[in-house]
């Protein structure tokens, strides 16, 4: 992962997840957005059958989308045919460069199992983040998409991504106006002057039900 | 997307190397057919062929300042079976020896007749080489264009007007230097490929025109709403997760103002095609000598580098999707 002039002029580097934010609305009415975009794992991934030399392939066995450092020529047409620009080349190593879903962490067994997840996954201080199997129907992620209402980015392409989002969750109560006013409050100050007319105050009756 | 110069001169320079082939063998073929009278230039189909080879070859030097693994490079041809890229790159030395060996032929006078057609004409080596090569040329042209039609991301470029364009500029340019490289030689087949180049060159323009057309007329399929998955017309980006800039910015945008752009359009259509037009229509009605060559060879040169600029354009053109999540740093 290069970071090249880190305290010059023009920096640069090559990120696999980069948290970028958007505002939604006009002020004042905006919300913001973080959102990280990083590889997706595309089931239907369009960047590896144009790989030329075979360095950019989906595992079949996990369905994680790779690129052999050592195949790489460097060519970036992978990264051309990835619409989400997921894809970027090393400035150094002159190799292209992505999320590889920290493959060298799940797999370890010197990690205790709790902690076979990738790296994002395990720092996220609000727990945003979810790792699982998208195909096990029972799994955390495979709920949460479905329960949650889960979705993909630019599905007009077909490209499937494995990275589902989640809706932003917002906790919302609906009240109406009258709501905030009881219209029939026996206890209020109008009530009770009308109700203090001799031979009309409250009697039990009105302030309970049997 | 960002116009590298490696790629606008390997696709121009291959693509004229051959659209001259094609030129070189087409005179062949009207000749022993008798489609015209027959002329013994032996030099020019050699002189043609070593040209157009030299084309290619300083095409294939170009192309690997793109890669960022220039030594890596012969692993390129592994996946045939999916990838144009690795096709152009089986596809490009083939059709190079091919037209070598036509030559070649041509050279060591390998013409006399190695079996007849019913109708009499005498089929010799070099025409069986040629037929090869014009096979080859073909298979390269649509593996070159394919490259970039076949990316459904990039819209602009997703048509099979790209693979048309890349065969009518290619034979186009082609022709012209056909037509210069014949008249330098002094051979009597300079208005015979001055004709031709300039139907070529009306050709490519119509199909140019037409892909134009088609891209005005493009609707993203993609936009911020489906990029972030957030149903809302106001969304704008605040940051894209670095203060500077990355491989997103410099690979996908051509950085340049709008009007640059249009500029470049306009030369291009100036370049690559009124002025040959011109250029090669003032060579027909010149009988011969120094002055046919000056014009057609200036023809060559202006569509050539209209060529530059027109693919500097087909790349400025085309909008990658990705660009929606990198619109400002703000
Ligand atoms: S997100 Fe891009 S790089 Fe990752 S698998 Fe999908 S298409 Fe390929
Ligand atoms: S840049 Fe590397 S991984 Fe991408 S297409 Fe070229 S060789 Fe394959």
């Amino acid at each position: 992962m290069v970071d090249k002039n880190p305290y010059d002029a023009n920096p640069t580097g090559t990120f696999f997840n980069r948290v970028q934010t958007f505002e939604i609305g006009t002020y004042p009415k905006t919300e913001t957005v973080h959102f990280p975009k990083s590889c997706l794992h595309c089931e239907e991934p369009p960047c590896v059958p144009v790989c030329p030399t075979g360095a950019s392939y989906k595992r079949e066995e996990d369905g994680i989308v790779l690129v052999d450092y050592d195949k790489c020529i460097g060519c970036k047409y992978c990264s051309w045919a990835c619409p989400y620009g997921a894809r970027e080349l090393d400035e150094q190593q002159k190799v292209m460069k992505k999320c590889t879903l920290c493959v060298d962490r799940i797999y370890d067994e010197s990690l205790p199992e709790e902690e076979r997840k990738p790296a994002c996954v395990m720092s996220c201080p609000t727990s945003a983040r979810l790792f699982g199997d998208v195909h096990d129907e029972d799994s955390e992620v495979s709920i949460a998409i479905r329960e949650n209402g889960g979705y993909q980015l630019m599905p007009e392409w077909g490209t499937k991504p494995a990275n589902h989002y989640l809706p932003r969750r917002k906790t919302r109560i609906k009240i109406h106006e009258d709501e905030l006013e009881r219209v029939d409050n026996p206890l209020s100050k109008e009530e009770r002057k009308r109700h203090n007319a001799p031979g009309e105050g409250p009697s039990l009756d009105d302030m309970t039900s049997w | 997307m960002h116009p590298a110069f490696s790629v606008l001169f390997l696709t121009t320079l291959i693509g004229a190397g051959q659209g001259l082939f094609l030129a070189l063998f087409t005179g062949q073929i009207f000749q022993q057919f008798k489609l015209m009278p027959e002329q013994h230039e032996p030099d020019f189909y050699v002189i043609g062929s070593a040209v157009s080879v030299a084309l290619l070859l300083i095409g294939l030097f170009a192309s690997f300042f793109h890669l960022g693994r220039p030594e890596r490079a012969w692993r390129s041809a592994a996946q045939w079976r999916t990838s144009w890229l690795s096709r152009e790159v089986i596809a490009l030395p083939i059709t190079m020896f091919a037209i070598a060996a036509y030559g070649a032929a041509h050279y060591f006078g390998l013409t006399h007749a190695l079996f007849f057609t019913p109708g009499g004409t005498g089929i010799d080596a070099t025409l069986l080489l040629g037929l090869f090569a014009t096979i080859a040329t073909y298979a390269l042209f649509v593996c070159t264009g394919m490259i970039y039609g076949c990316i459904r991301f990039l819209q602009e470029w997703h048509t099979p007007l790209t693979v048309i364009n890349f065969i009518l500029l290619g034979t186009a340019s082609g022709f012209t230097i056909a037509t210069a490289l014949s008249a330098w030689m002094g051979t009597e087949l300079t208005h015979f490929y001055a004709s031709w180049a300039i139907f070529f060159t009306l050709t490519a323009f119509v199909f140019r025109i037409a892909s134009m057309i088609r891209n005005r007329k493009i609707k993203p399929k993609s936009d911020m709403n489906s990029a972030i998955g957030v149903r809302h017309s106001g969304v704008q980006q605040k940051a894209q997760g670095s203060m500077c800039g990355s491989f997103n910015t410099r690979e996908y945008f051509h950085g340049k103002k709008a009007t640059f752009v249009t500029t470049i359009k306009y030369i291009f259509i100036f370049l690559a095609f009124l002025t040959p037009l011109v250029l090669l229509i003032m060579s027909l009605g010149i009988s011969s000598g120094e002055s046919i060559f000056v014009v057609s060879l200036f023809a060559a040169i202006a569509q050539y580098l209209g060529l530059l600029a027109e693919r500097w354009y087909f790349f400025a053109d085309a909008r990658h999707p990705q660009n929606l999540y990198y619109q400002q740093v703000s």
